[in-house]
């Protein structure tokens, strides 16, 4: 079922486009926002709510990068793995995390912690290797920083 | 030197606000237009202006515009394509996340010159201080009366929304960006009908890129002479250059287009970092050919580096240095494309994994032979007009140039079955 809130907030993106289910991708960005990640269940609830068949909204969600349909942690950490950040040394960091939080890429720690995905090209190629926690961006990385970076984090 | 893009950047980076920004000049150009200027004399002033397009194709902006019917029909729509995910690139967040009311001015007066009343900034998720930026300055922008019903008492409406992707590179392709705003996957529509005709919801609409859009305010302030005189070359205007790689001081300059490559590179970005030559660089993201050290003293505009056999494409140079691997290079770039192919045409989906796994295997010293040939096959097959759209042309740009002017290192990985660089 969803919340009052999230129907709410559909609502809105609902309200200016011209045909209802044209909003679902802000519908599932809503979803998450409020339950980390896009269960079976929560999939369905929105294709009914958006008219759709779970069919039709999956085919969506399963494209898009950052709609996840898997459970993830508390805190996603994507690092940046396009040529600039590959230049200058984004492979050492990718070691030190897989390292450090015992998992490889697509996974989440058994704490529920972190989640360590792969990302395109953050945009900051001038200040590379860089990273993004949750909405945090952190340029120009080294691996002496990554220990404190992650404390941050609970 | 004039730099009308940026001028106004505050040094710490933080958005300019309303006030800030008309104290600056801001809405000046839309007032003037309000005022009294026709959509079809903005249109001709842009082309007169010879403005291209700052997203990577360099398309002429005005000629574009000027596809849309011109009626009352409604809604039609203008969308800046926020995007920015091209590998290699951070010029558009620099405006998106400093400058926001340039890009809504010019927003303004784009729809207004095409007639739209609806408008859309698509914006890429990443960016998330882009966001709150450009939020507020909608928001500020609607209570000012510079958006809304009856703008500046003209009569003419245009909506406004921000829309945040969801991560996916196919979506700074114009036709995909139209099926993902729809909601659908972004995958690219087939053209003809061009989106001028046939865009968002079947209704016209144009797409122009953030830096192509912020120039538009200054053309109609200064107009299409002033916008000629700031370059060195035939390509009008300036251009946000950036640099990243093992320079000294990478980073992102707005300067006249027509500079050349070396001075970009020596005065710009401080040259190559002690200890290492410069071997290489793409001038304009990850899908366009690599230019070599002959090519240092080309002009970096549209017209130059295509006659070098390369695209400016978005202006930001990636730098390939003799100490970093080119197969490896090569390799980071083509599994880039191979991930965000949107996998709706066969020849992209299936071609682009191969050419990867190729690479890789010559990395890590399994080349053969034969796979020389094998990736020269797919620069050809997955070239231009083997695929739907422009994803894989653009991934083999830079495989076919670094075959051509660094096979010998490609044959040495093979020869040796090992990197030399490892």
């Amino acid at each position: 079922m969803l919340t009052t809130d999230e129907k709410n907030e559909i609502e809105k993106a609902i309200s200016i486009v011209p045909i209802r289910k044209s909003a679902c991708i802000e519908a599932l960005k809503v979803v998450q926002h409020h339950r980390r990640w896009i269960s079976d269940e929560s999939l369905k609830d929105v294709a009914a709510y958006m008219e759709m068949s779970p069919e039709e909204l999956d085919s969506v969600a399963t494209f898009y990068n950052l709609l996840f349909r898997r459970p993830v942690g508390r805190h996603i950490i994507l690092v940046c793995d396009s040529i600039s950040c590959w230049v200058m040394g984004y492979e050492k960091i990718r070691d030190h995390l897989t390292q450090k939080l015992g998992i490889r890429f697509g996974e989440t720690t058994p704490d529920d912690r972190f989640t360590l995905l792969p990302n395109c090209c953050l945009g900051t190629c001038d200040t590379a290797p860089a990273l993004m926690i949750d909405k945090d961006l952190y340029k120009n990385v080294t691996i002496e920083q990554l220990d404190e970076i992650l404390q941050k984090y609970s | 030197m004039e730099k009308p893009l940026t001028e106004h950047i505050r040094e710490d980076r933080r958005p300019f606000s309303l006030k800030e920004y008309e104290k600056v000049g801001g809405y000046e150009a839309l007032r003037k237009v309000m005022k009294g200027m026709s959509p079809k004399s903005i249109v001709d002033l842009v082309k007169d202006s010879n403005l291209r397009g700052r997203g990577g194709a360099g398309f002429s902006t005005g000629l574009k515009w000027s596809f849309v019917p011109q009626n009352n029909s409604k809604p039609k729509y203008l969308i800046a394509n926020a995007d920015e995910m091209e590998p290699g690139t951070f010029k558009d967040r620099i405006l998106l996340e400093c400058t926001p009311h340039q890009l809504i001015e010019g927003m303004i007066l784009s729809a207004f010159a095409i007639q739209a009343d609806q408008s859309f900034v698509f914006l890429r998720w990443a960016y998330h201080n882009a966001a709150d930026a450009i939020h507020e300055a909608i928001h500020e922008a609607y209570s000012a009366g510079y958006l809304g019903k009856n703008i500046l008492g003209s009569g003419y409406d245009l909506d406004m929304h921000l829309h945040t992707g969801v991560g996916r590179y196919m979506c700074g392709e114009e036709t995909a960006l139209l099926n993902s705003l729809e909601g659908k996957r972004a995958i690219p529509r087939a053209k003809p009908p061009f989106p001028q005709i046939s865009g968002l919801f079947g209704k016209p609409t144009i797409v122009n890129n953030v830096e192509t859009l912020c120039n538009i305010p200054h053309i109609i302030n200064k107009g299409s002479d002033w916008f000629h005189k700031l370059s060195l070359t035939q390509d009008t205007g300036t251009k946000i250059f950036g640099v990243s790689g093992k320079v000294k001081k990478p980073g992102a300059w707005e300067l006249p287009l027509g500079i050349t490559m070396r001075e970009l590179i020596n005065e710009y970005a401080g040259g190559m970092q002690d200890g290492l030559k410069f071997k290489g660089a793409l001038p304009g993201g990850a899908s366009v050919e690599f230019l070599v050290e002959e090519h240092l003293d080309v002009k970096l505009d549209y017209t130059s580096v295509a006659a070098a056999g390369s695209r400016l494409g978005t202006g930001t140079l990636i730098i390939l240095d003799d100490k970093t691997c080119p197969v490896g290079f090569v390799q980071n770039l083509e599994y880039f494309f191979a991930q965000e192919s949107c996998g709706f045409c066969t020849p992209c989906r299936e071609g682009l994994p191969w050419v990867s796994k190729i690479l890789s295997s010559i990395d890590e010293g399994a080349g053969r032979e034969e796979d020389m040939k094998l990736l020269e096959f797919h620069t050809k097959y997955l070239g231009p007009g083997n695929t739907f759209c422009a994803l894989a042309p653009g991934a083999m740009a830079p495989l076919q140039s670094a075959i051509k002017y660094f096979r010998k290192d490609f044959e040495q990985h093979i020869h040796e079955q090992k990197c030399p660089w490892k």
